[in-house]
């Protein structure tokens, strides 16, 4: 726009492209480096079938991984999204079985209840100083246990009504799949363009300094927490539409699955760094290993195990990368 | 007392950006007490923790009981009978006081602890120094700060220990204590042990120092006995002679009173303290180490909550509870510890500038990327900030240029008043003075300042009034002109010299 700061914007941009494109690089390739493995290992991983399988994975990690990755921006952790998945799906088939609601309201009744339930996290830490591991912990427990109320403990079948949203629509995907892009790209709009997300950064990097700085810390953790909730409300009724029904131990480990492909993105478990971006990848990473393994036929012990190890050398990789980078700059 | 002295340093000096310490040279002789003397900053610490192993000297060397001596480390330097009581108390909380009487060398047997033959240690340990009331096995984050520096007082007065410096020691101890403490020193001389003892309290020196040494901009300017050396006559050394050359200030004019505070009380760090600062005037805070002047600027700020008090804004009283209210009110804060206090050290040069005023920067919520960088690219260049590009994460950046950003973010805020704490610490000459600079800027502009600093030429330098505090109180206001570098000195002292120990009368 204006003449006067174009060297600086130059290089400004180039500075973030750059680094952008480091970053996604070694994510990128890494995926690369997975598919032709289990293309070379298995002759039907090049399939519709193995395309599918993953593309169905793929909504309900990334939608609630999106929310993870906020929270761990500001140095916090949500155990309760498995929870809340179920819970919230729970209250959507209520509503859709017994009430009749159309499959929108119910699903707008889902993501609020997700909101509350984040928002109650968000308030309960932020108002007693705790860390959010112990509230979120605490509140996986008891997401779980009104699930089972809600549910009276047996699967609900919903059926035909929730259903589209799974089948596919345009190249052999589904409305779900895009709803979860849509998502990944609003939420890195609002951590990299946003006051907000300027705001999320800042107290992940140094909450006393944002809070001297006149920046009050609190509503933004709890707001962060509420959003974290609403998508994994959001992510409980794109599972319930996988299933076609209302599973009161659907999203069990879903926590633990989500801050694993949050983690294999780059976002720093220590607060005030990530990527929405980088977090898709690694729920793409998370998804193809899981289906890769599946095709070439490991049992289950030898799935979770391999998964596991893919977290850990993910993250002594991005150690690296990040100590190579600041020595850089 | 033989020739050989129990220590020597020759020619000490250390350097780290600008020299902090040079050409000391000093002895102690068995059973001596050294005191040490000098303003903030003038080298006393450096000196010590040089002799107790914590620091490297560049320059010098020393030597103990004749033979060369340079410890790597302080267990080094403990292993050859040299201890040190930090003024930070290294003391574990949660641990005993006989756990931590004995960290290094519990009394074992196969592995286990053997608590009886400890706890017995522990309470002849704490006799000796007249604290046998006191329980061995009772954690030590329950006992007072007196108590907890009468261990860790005791933890250094083990049988081999030849030198032992102690630092500060009575700053937070009662009268009783220190009775205590001043009858050990004295046993401990009998014994032999040479004391480089530091104090801010110069009449305790008459009664525990055999000489006092005077440091000032770290060099030694004299030494002498202590019965040769009148308070006055330290302090006098202490200060100097030279008193620098001071630019004129015509052409500043104070206007209408910004900010007034009234009473404002916080336990005992500050104690019914009331100022004004005119609209256009730097107003100096001077005071010693630990007088009150930054928990006062985190009390004005909204920081820390007050007992009692109130702050006034243009005559009207106003709630700041937070800071966040003090910035909603125009008010602003430099943070003496600018790394953990005041910038976001990884992230780059513009977030850490727009920090305070968002909503320059942005509309509905979202930022405006092209008008950031503009005006960032403006106040650094006004700033003179050196950097690669406002991309660069100001933890890469020197002090100097670290303490720019934080002007440029009040700036860029546009604060009515704004509250300055050591903002030239650790900030090297050529980038002091464009900060001097801006400051004059500002003041002209119409900005009130209140700015605490220990460098006492600074402030005569740039204010226009200087407040000095002392043990917590507001004890004296000096316009310009008024002051002199010993009468400033002599207020800073006047809390502690009132009968030491204890709140003074009020």
């Amino acid at each position: 726009m204006e003449d006067a700061s174009s060297p600086d914007r130059k290089s400004g941009f180039n500075h973030s492209l750059r680094g952008a494109l480091g970053n996604y690089a070694a994510l990128v390739a890494a995926l690369v480096v997975m598919v032709a493995l289990f293309g070379s290992l298995s002759q039907y991983f090049f399939t519709l079938n193995t395309f599918q399988t993953i593309a169905n994975d793929i909504p309900t990690i990334a939608v609630t991984a999106v929310g993870m990755t906020f929270v761990l921006i500001i140095a916090g952790i949500d155990l309760s999204v498995g929870s809340v998945m179920a819970l919230s799906a729970a209250a959507a088939g209520i509503a859709m079985l017994h009430w009749h609601w159309p499959l929108f309201p119910a699903a707008l009744l889902a993501m609020a209840v997700g909101m509350v339930v984040g928002l109650l996290n968000g308030l309960i830490s932020v108002a007693w100083r705790l860390p959010s591991f112990i509230v979120t912990l605490g509140m996986l427990e008891v997401a779980r246990g009104g699930a089972y109320i809600a549910t009276n403990s047996r699967t609900a079948y919903i059926g035909s009504k929730v259903e589209w949203l799974s089948n596919p629509v345009a190249l052999g995907l589904s409305p779900s799949f895009f709803i979860a892009i849509l998502i990944v790209v609003a939420a890195q709009l609002v951590l990299t363009r946003s006051v907000f997300g300027r705001h999320m950064i800042g107290i992940g990097t140094n909450e006393e300094a944002m809070r001297l700085a006149g920046v009050d810390p609190r509503p933004i953790k709890v707001a962060v927490f509420a959003i974290c909730g609403l998508l994994a409300g959001l992510a409980g009724i794109l599972q319930c539409s996988r299933l076609e029904a209302a599973d009161p131990n659907a999203g069990i480990g879903a926590e633990l699955v989500v801050i694993a492909a949050v983690v294999i993105g780059g976002t720093s478990l220590m607060g005030g760094r990530g990527s929405v971006i980088a977090t898709f990848f690694g729920v793409l990473i998370i998804s193809v290993l899981e289906a890769g393994l599946a095709q070439i036929g490991a049992n289950e012990p030898t799935k979770r195990i391999i998964t596991g190890c893919v977290i850990i050398v993910a993250v002594i990789l991005d150690m690296y990368r990040e100590q190579r980078r600041s020595r850089r700059a | 007392m033989n020739s050989i002295p129990l220590f020597r340093g020759e020619s000490l000096g250390k350097t780290y950006i600008t020299p902090v310490l040079s050409e000391v040279s000093l002895d102690l002789n068995d059973g001596e007490v050294l005191a040490l003397v000098g303003e903030n900053g003038a080298g006393k610490s450096t000196l010590t923790k040089i002799i107790a192993g914590l620091i490297r000297p560049s320059q010098g060397r020393m030597l103990l009981r004749g033979t060369p001596f340079a410890p790597a480390s302080r267990q080094e330097a403990e292993q050859h009978g040299i201890r040190m009581v930090l003024q930070e108390l290294g003391l574990i909380p949660t641990l005993t006081v006989a756990e931590n009487l004995m960290l290094d060398h519990m009394p074992r047997l196969g592995g286990f602890i053997r608590r009886d033959v400890m706890n017995d240690r522990a309470r002849q340990m704490m006799a000796n120094i007249g604290l046998e009331d006191i329980d061995p096995r009772t954690p030590v984050g329950k006992l007072g700060l007196g108590h907890q520096q009468m261990v860790e007082i005791a933890r250094n007065l083990v049988g081999d220990c030849q030198l032992l410096i102690l630092d500060e020691p009575t700053a937070m101890l009662t009268s009783r204590e220190i009775d205590h403490l001043f009858s050990q020193i004295a046993g401990l001389k009998r014994r032999g042990v040479g004391i480089i003892y530091i104090s801010h309290r110069l009449d305790e020196l008459q009664q525990v120092a055999d000489r006092v040494m005077v440091l000032r901009d770290g060099r030694h300017i004299e030494t002498r006995p202590i019965a040769d050396a009148r308070q006055d006559d330290i302090v006098r050394l202490m200060v100097g002679h030279d008193v620098s050359d001071q630019p004129d200030l015509t052409g500043r004019s104070s206007g209408a009173v910004a900010m007034e505070v009234r009473g404002l009380t916080r336990g005992k760090g500050v104690r019914d303290v009331s100022l004004s600062l005119h609209a256009g005037e730097i107003l100096g805070l001077a005071g010693l180490v630990g007088s009150g002047r930054t928990e006062l600027l985190r009390l004005i700020y909204g920081a820390d909550p007050k007992d009692s008090g109130e702050v006034l804004l243009d005559g009207a009283p106003v709630r700041i509870g937070s800071p966040m209210a003090a910035v909603r009110h125009g008010i602003g804060l430099v943070t003496e510890d600018r790394k953990s206090q005041g910038l976001l050290l990884p992230l780059p040069i513009r977030i850490n500038t727009t920090l305070a005023n968002i909503s320059a920067v942005s509309r509905h919520g979202w930022l405006r990327p092209a008008q950031e960088r503009a005006q960032v690219t403006r106040l650094d260049r006004m700033l003179g900030v050196r950097s690669t590009s406002i991309e660069q994460p100001v933890g890469e950046l020197s002090g100097g240029n670290q303490q720019k950003v934080v002007f440029a973010r009040w700036l860029h805020r546009d604060c009515k008043v704004l509250l300055l704490d050591e903002p030239t610490r650790g900030v090297d000459i050529g980038a002091r003075s464009d900060i001097y600079l801006q400051m004059e800027r500002l003041a002209q502009a119409g900005k009130a300042m209140l700015m605490v600093s220990s460098d006492l030429r600074e402030l005569m330098a740039v204010c226009d009034r200087i407040a000095v505090m002392s043990a917590g109180r507001m004890v004296q206001v000096f316009k310009r002109g008024e002051w002199t570098q010993q009468s400033l000195l002599e207020a800073a002292f006047s809390g502690y010299l009132a009968a030491a120990p204890g709140p003074p009368p009020s």
